[in-house]
C-alpha cells in the first residue's frame, strides 16, 4: 500500500473507529455488563483488520478462501461484534442484544451462534493454537489465505501460548500473524505487576518469530505491520502498544474498567466525548 | 483366540483408512511409537504433524485444522491427553470441532510404568462434556470398526485404548454400532432370572467373559454386555437387564466413579429396583504386571465372579 493510500485509509479508519467505540459503549451499557477496557484498546486493531486487511465476504461468511481471524482475547468481543456489524455480517441493531438470552451475541464469542465467528473463545490461551492449526491447513491446501490471532498481553501469561509460539516457526507458518493488544492491564492490576511478560519482542524473536512493535492506535504504523506476511518461514508477531479504555477520558488507563459496564450517565458522557471527536 | 493391544489395531486401521480419505491428518506429542500412529506417519508424512511434548497446543491446532475441513486425529497417552481438559472443553467440545482424541495406555492395565501414566478419570471427564462421543473398544475387530466409524463421523470423539494385549471377544460377523451395548456372553440356561448382567468395557471384557464362563460351569447364569460406547450409553440394554437380572455389575479399568459404573447407575436409576455393584479402581494406580494389578484392584475374573453371586 502506497503512502497516499495509507493516509486515505488512516482518515477513513479514524472516523470508523470513533463510531465503533460509540457502538461498544452503547452495547455494553445496554447489556449492563461486559469488558469496555480491552474492547476499546483492541478496536483499532480489529477495525484495521476487518476494514482494510482481511480478505473476507461478509455476505458469504463461510467462503473457503477467506482469511481467518481468531479473537483469542474473547472478552473483547464487543469490539469484534461492532466491526462485524459495520461490515454487514448482521444488522447493526442486533448489537443491542449483547448478552441477552437467545442472542447470537454471547458474552464471549460463540462460532455456533454467530456466522463469521471463526473460533469460540473466552478461555484465554487457546486462540493461537487454533490459529496455528488454521494456518497449517492453509499451507496443506496450498492456499494464500492468512490467519490472524488477536491476543491480550495478560493472556501471554498462559503456557499454551508459548507452546504455540514454539510450534509456529517449526511449521514455517509465514501466513500466521499474532497481534498482541498491549494495553498493560488485567483484572488484578497492571500486567507488569501481576506477572510481567516483558521483554515480549525479545521473547518472540528468541522463538524465531518476526516481531513488529507498533503503536496500536496509529493506523499509519498498524496497517503496514498487519499487511505484510512473514518471510523466511517466520510467523509475525505485531506487538501493538495500546491504551486500555482508549477514547473515553475517564476510562483510559483505568484497570477498574476492565470488566465493568458504564452507568447510563457514564455512557452518555463517553458518547458525548466520542461523538465530539475528542479521541 | 488371538490377543492384540487395541492401540495396535487402531494404528493399523488408521494407516489403512488414511489412504481412503485425504482429509485425515494425525497429530502427535512425542509418543507416536507408543500410540501406534507411526505407521500412518510413515505412510503419509505430509499429513503427520509432530507437536512435541505440548499437548494443549496440539489439541488447539487440531481444532484449527478441523475448522478448515481436515479430520485431525490426535494421539497421546490417555492421561496426558484428557489431562488437558480445558483445551478439550473449549476448543473441541464447546466448538464442536471434528477432532478425534485417541488416548492409549488407559488404566492400570498398562502395568509397570505406574500411577502417573495411568488414566483413571478420563472417561468421567470426557463423558461430562456435552456432545463428546466416548468409545472404548474391546478387541481387534471392534477397534478397527470403531476407528472407521469415528473417522466418518462428524463431531468430537474420544477413543480410549489399551496398551496391553486383549483377547478377541467378538464373532467375525460383529458390527460396531455407536450407542449400543452388545452381548459377548449369554448363558445357555436362565431360571427364572439371571444371577447378574455384567457391564464391561475395554480391558475388562475378556475377564468378565472368563468369569461368566466359570460361573456357568458352576450352575450360575450370568450375561456379559460389552459397552464400547460410554457416551452415548445404551440405556435400553440397562432397562432390559433390570427386567431379567437379579443384579447389575459394572467392571472397568477406570475410577469406580464417573465412568462405566457411573453411566450404569444413571441409567439404572431411571428403572429402579435392581442393585448395582460397581467394580472399578478406588485409588491411583501403581507399578506391577497387568494381571497382578487387575487381581489386586478387584478387576480379575475371580473378583467379577464373586461380585455376581456374593450375598448383597
Amino acid at each position: 500500500m502506497t503512502e497516499t493510500r495509507i493516509s486515505d485509509a488512516d482518515v477513513e479508519l479514524r472516523s470508523a473507529s470513533r463510531e465503533l467505540r460509540s457502538d461498544i459503549i452503547r452495547m455494553i451499557a445496554k447489556a449492563g455488563s461486559g469488558h469496555p477496557g480491552g474492547s476499546l484498546s483492541a478496536i483499532d486493531i480489529l477495525a484495521a483488520l476487518y476494514l482494510k486487511v482481511l480478505r473476507h465476504r461478509p455476505a458469504e461468511p463461510l467462503w473457503p478462501e477467506r482469511d481467518r481471524l481468531v479473537l483469542s482475547k474473547g472478552h473483547a468481543c464487543p469490539a469484534l461484534y461492532a466491526v462485524m456489524a459495520r461490515c454487514g455480517y448482521f444488522p447493526r441493531q442486533q448489537l443491542d442484544t449483547l448478552r441477552v438470552l437467545g442472542s447470537p451475541l454471547q458474552g464471549h464469542p460463540d462460532r455456533l451462534r454467530l456466522a463469521g465467528i471463526e473460533a469460540s473463545t473466552g478461555s484465554l490461551g487457546q486462540g493461537l493454537s487454533i490459529a496455528l492449526g488454521m494456518a497449517l491447513a492453509a499451507r496443506m491446501d496450498r492456499s494464500e489465505r492468512r490467519v490472524f490471532c488477536v491476543l491480550g498481553d495478560g493472556e501471554m501469561q498462559e503456557g499454551q501460548v508459548w507452546e504455540a509460539a514454539m510450534a509456529a516457526p517449526k511449521f514455517a507458518l509465514e501466513n500466521l500473524t499474532a497481534v498482541v493488544d498491549m494495553n498493560g492491564g488485567q483484572i488484578d492490576g497492571p500486567t507488569r505487576e501481576v506477572m510481567d511478560i516483558e521483554p515480549l519482542a525479545e521473547k518472540f524473536r528468541a522463538f524465531r518469530w518476526e516481531a513488529r512493535e507498533v503503536d496500536g492506535h496509529d493506523f499509519k504504523a498498524l496497517l503496514p505491520a498487519l499487511q505484510a506476511p512473514g518471510s523466511k518461514g517466520r510467523p509475525v508477531a505485531v506487538l501493538a502498544k495500546t491504551v486500555k479504555g482508549k477514547g473515553v477520558s475517564f476510562m483510559e488507563g483505568g484497570i477498574d474498567w476492565h470488566g465493568k459496564a458504564p452507568t447510563a450517565e457514564e455512557a452518555a458522557r463517553a458518547l458525548r466525548e466520542l461523538e465530539g471527536g475528542k479521541s | 483366540m488371538t490377543a492384540k493391544a487395541t492401540r495396535q489395531s487402531f494404528g493399523e486401521a488408521l494407516a489403512e483408512l488414511g489412504a481412503k480419505d485425504p482429509r485425515i491428518v494425525v497429530l502427535d506429542a512425542d509418543l507416536a511409537k507408543s500410540t501406534m500412529s507411526l505407521p500412518f506417519a510413515k505412510r503419509f508424512p505430509e499429513r503427520h504433524f509432530e507437536f512435541g511434548i505440548a499437548e494443549s497446543n496440539m489439541i488447539g491446532a487440531a481444532a484449527g485444522l478441523a475448522l478448515c475441513g481436515k479430520v485431525p486425529v490426535v494421539t497421546s497417552f490417555a492421561c496426558f491427553l484428557t489431562g488437558r481438559l480445558e483445551s478439550i472443553r473449549i476448543s473441541v467440545a464447546y466448538m464442536k470441532t471434528n477432532v478425534k482424541l485417541v488416548g492409549t495406555h488407559a488404566g492400570i492395565g498398562i502395568g509397570d510404568d505406574g500411577a502417573s501414566q495411568m488414566a483413571l478419570e478420563d472417561i468421567a471427564a470426557m463423558r461430562a462434556l456435552p456432545g463428546m462421543t466416548v468409545l472404548q473398544p474391546a478387541d481387534d475387530l471392534e477397534t478397527r470398526q470403531a476407528v472407521e466409524w469415528m473417522l466418518a463421523h462428524d463431531g468430537p470423539v474420544y477413543l480410549r485404548l489399551t496398551r496391553q494385549k486383549v483377547p478377541d471377544v467378538h464373532a467375525a460377523d460383529y458390527r460396531f454400532q455407536p450407542g449400543r451395548a452388545d452381548a459377548v456372553f449369554e448363558p445357555a440356561k436362565r431360571s427364572p432370572k439371571l444371577q447378574a448382567t455384567v457391564f464391561a468395557s475395554g480391558g475388562t471384557v475378556g475377564e468378565a467373559v472368563e468369569a461368566a464362563r466359570g460361573l456357568e460351569s458352576r450352575g450360575f447364569a450370568v450375561r456379559v454386555l460389552n459397552c464400547a460406547s460410554l457416551a452415548p450409553f445404551d440405556a435400553e440394554a440397562v432397562a432390559k437387564a433390570c427386567a431379567d437380572s437379579q443384579r447389575l455389575v459394572s467392571v472397568e479399568d477406570h475410577n469406580e466413579n464417573g465412568g462405566l459404573g457411573g453411566a450404569l447407575c444413571e441409567a439404572a436409576s431411571r428403572v429402579g429396583g435392581v442393585p448395582v455393584v460397581r467394580l472399578g479402581v478406588r485409588s491411583f494406580g501403581e507399578s506391577g504386571l497387568s494381571e497382578e494389578l487387575y487381581e489386586k484392584h478387584g478387576l480379575s475374573a475371580a473378583h467379577i465372579a464373586e461380585a455376581c453371586i456374593r450375598n448383597l
